[in-house]
């Protein structure tokens, strides 16, 4: 690596490399259930990387190694100082730096998935770390929330609305929040999941891999190269 | 004289260099019950200061020093060599596991971003000489160094750093008044001042060729049990 071609770490340098997805939503409406529910479908077809932030050290990346959908060691989790949305829209360094370094290790990837900590509808992720995202809602945090927008609801590539198995039990009306989504949306889709029930997610599952595809298709193979030094030396050692 | 503006993003903490996640020790204190209020926030931020802080500002003038002597027409091995060294000073400077790793992981991502801001053959040599991540100081010095700034302006952002990152996490984890606690940053203000000179003082003029070690080398042996201990933490919400 001479001095002046040396990478700048540009993460918007898309050729060549995993599609970056991010996953965002509330507390518990879902997310981990939904990686782990993509690492089902899309495990035994794509090379996968996960990263993790979780509000608390690692009870997300604990829950997706125990339930055995992934290789253990293609689970990274990331700290996030009680920020969790600085960590993926404000600071992405630390999950540039996991991201890279399973790209490293392991790589090449197809898909690299990042579940964002739960947080509030304004969170959404930097297009310096993910290329498209996901914003998983779910039916018991009540049928308005589609309707009270954010960025989250309003700009996400795929809105999922998960749980819709306890629509009944919480009275949320699934019309009302498929046609308030769709009024904010623009035009963007908007999937409904019971994960307890399809423990594929099999509609998400497809959509992914439509963009997984399209990336392909747009920048090429994945090929390996190395990043940065850590995941050098991680691969070293 | 020096690049002003430049230190100002440098010491910034919105720069996006992970340096967020980090709480100094502080988390690990306020849990055994050894921060509890601003009281007892505003010793541990003296003390750390009078320690970590002025060993990391000294370090970050030195590591600034050395990127600005960098010169594209000496041999790369040579620099590659040096940048090895100094950053020996500053592990043989820290003496917990925990903290050098924290270091580490901070420096890591602190020369992937400026790297990107003011790219530069020293900071380039730099992760060539430690690819797994130099020691914060060491990166902030470079950085500094690339960004135009002075050994002085970057053992001024890193004594700065070494406070305001635990300032802002206690904030957060005791749900301080954030005014209070910055009248207490406002109060260590000419202390800081104090350590940037004292960093630039040990330098001495052997720095250049390498010899490092008049460096200060303040121990801190309840910062590092704090950040042993907050590795044993299941419910840690910082990195360190
Ligand atoms: N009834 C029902 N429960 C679900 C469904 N999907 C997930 N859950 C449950 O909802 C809870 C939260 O799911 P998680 O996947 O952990 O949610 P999360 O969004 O990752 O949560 P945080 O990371 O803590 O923000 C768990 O108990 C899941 O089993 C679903 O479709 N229906
Ligand atoms: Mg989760």
């Amino acid at each position: 690596m001479g001095a002046h071609h040396d990478d700048l770490h540009d993460a918007a340098e898309p050729d060549g490399r995993a599609l970056r997805l991010g996953i965002g939503g509330p507390v518990g409406s879902g997310k981990t259930a939904l990686v782990a529910a993509l690492c089902r479908s899309l495990g035994p077809s794509m090379r996968l990387g996960v990263v993790t932030n979780d509000i608390y050290t690692t009870e997300d990346a604990d829950f997706l190694r125990r339930a055995g959908v992934i290789d253990p060691e293609r689970i990274l989790a990331v700290q996030t100082g009680c920020c969790p949305h600085t960590a993926i829209r404000d600071d992405i360094a630390a999950n540039l730096d996991a991201v890279e370094t399973l790209e490293e290790r392991f790589g090449p990837l197809d898909l690299v998935i990042v579940e964002s900590g739960g947080d509030n509808l304004t969170a959404t992720f930097s297009r310096g770390l993910a290329d498209r995202q996901i914003f998983v809602l779910d039916v018991s945090g009540g049928d308005k929330v589609p309707r009270k927008g954010g960025p989250g609801v309003t700009s996400a590539d795929l809105l999922v609305v998960n749980k819709t198995d306890l629509a009944p039990m919480v009275g949320a009306d699934l019309t009302v929040m498929s046609r308030d989504a769709a009024a904010v949306r623009d035009g963007k889709p908007v999937l409904f999941t019971s994960i307890r029930e399809d423990r594929g997610a099999h509609a998400v599952a497809e959509w992914v891999t439509d963009m997984v595809d399209a990336w392909r298709h747009e920048h090429g193979e994945p090929h390996h190269h190395p990043v940065h030094g850590a995941a050098q030396q991680a691969q070293a050692s | 004289m020096g690049a002003d503006a430049a230190l100002l993003l440098l010491a910034d903490s919105r720069l996006p260099a992970g340096g967020h996640a980090h709480s100094g020790g502080v988390e690990e204190a306020v849990r055994l019950g050894a921060v509890t209020g601003t009281g007892d926030l505003a010793r541990f931020l003296r003390g750390r200061l009078a320690t970590a802080g002025l060993v990391t500002a000294a370090l970050a003038a030195a590591a600034c020093e050395l990127a600005a002597a960098d010169d594209p027409a000496d041999d790369p091995a040579d620099g590659v060599e040096l940048w090895r060294r100094l950053d020996a000073e500053a592990d043989a400077r820290t003496a917990s596991p925990a903290q050098r790793e924290a270091a580490r992981t901070q420096g890591r991502l602190l020369l992937r971003t400026s790297r990107r801001m003011w790219p530069s053959a020293a900071l380039d040599t730099l992760a060539r000489a430690v690819p797994e991540g130099p020691h914060h100081p060491v990166a902030l010095g470079a950085a500094g160094a690339s960004a135009g700034c002075t050994p002085r302006q970057a053992a001024l952002a890193a004594a700065y750093t070494s406070v305001t990152g635990p300032a802002t996490a206690a904030v957060r984890l005791l749900g301080l008044d954030p005014v209070t606690v910055h009248r207490l940053l406002a109060d260590l203000a000419p202390a800081l001042d104090d350590a940037a000179h004292a960093a630039c003082a040990s330098l001495g003029d052997a720095a250049r060729q390498g010899r490092w070690h008049a460096l200060p080398g303040h121990s801190a042996p309840a910062l590092d049990l704090l950040a042993e201990g907050h590795l044993t933490n299941p419910m840690k919400l910082f990195v360190s």
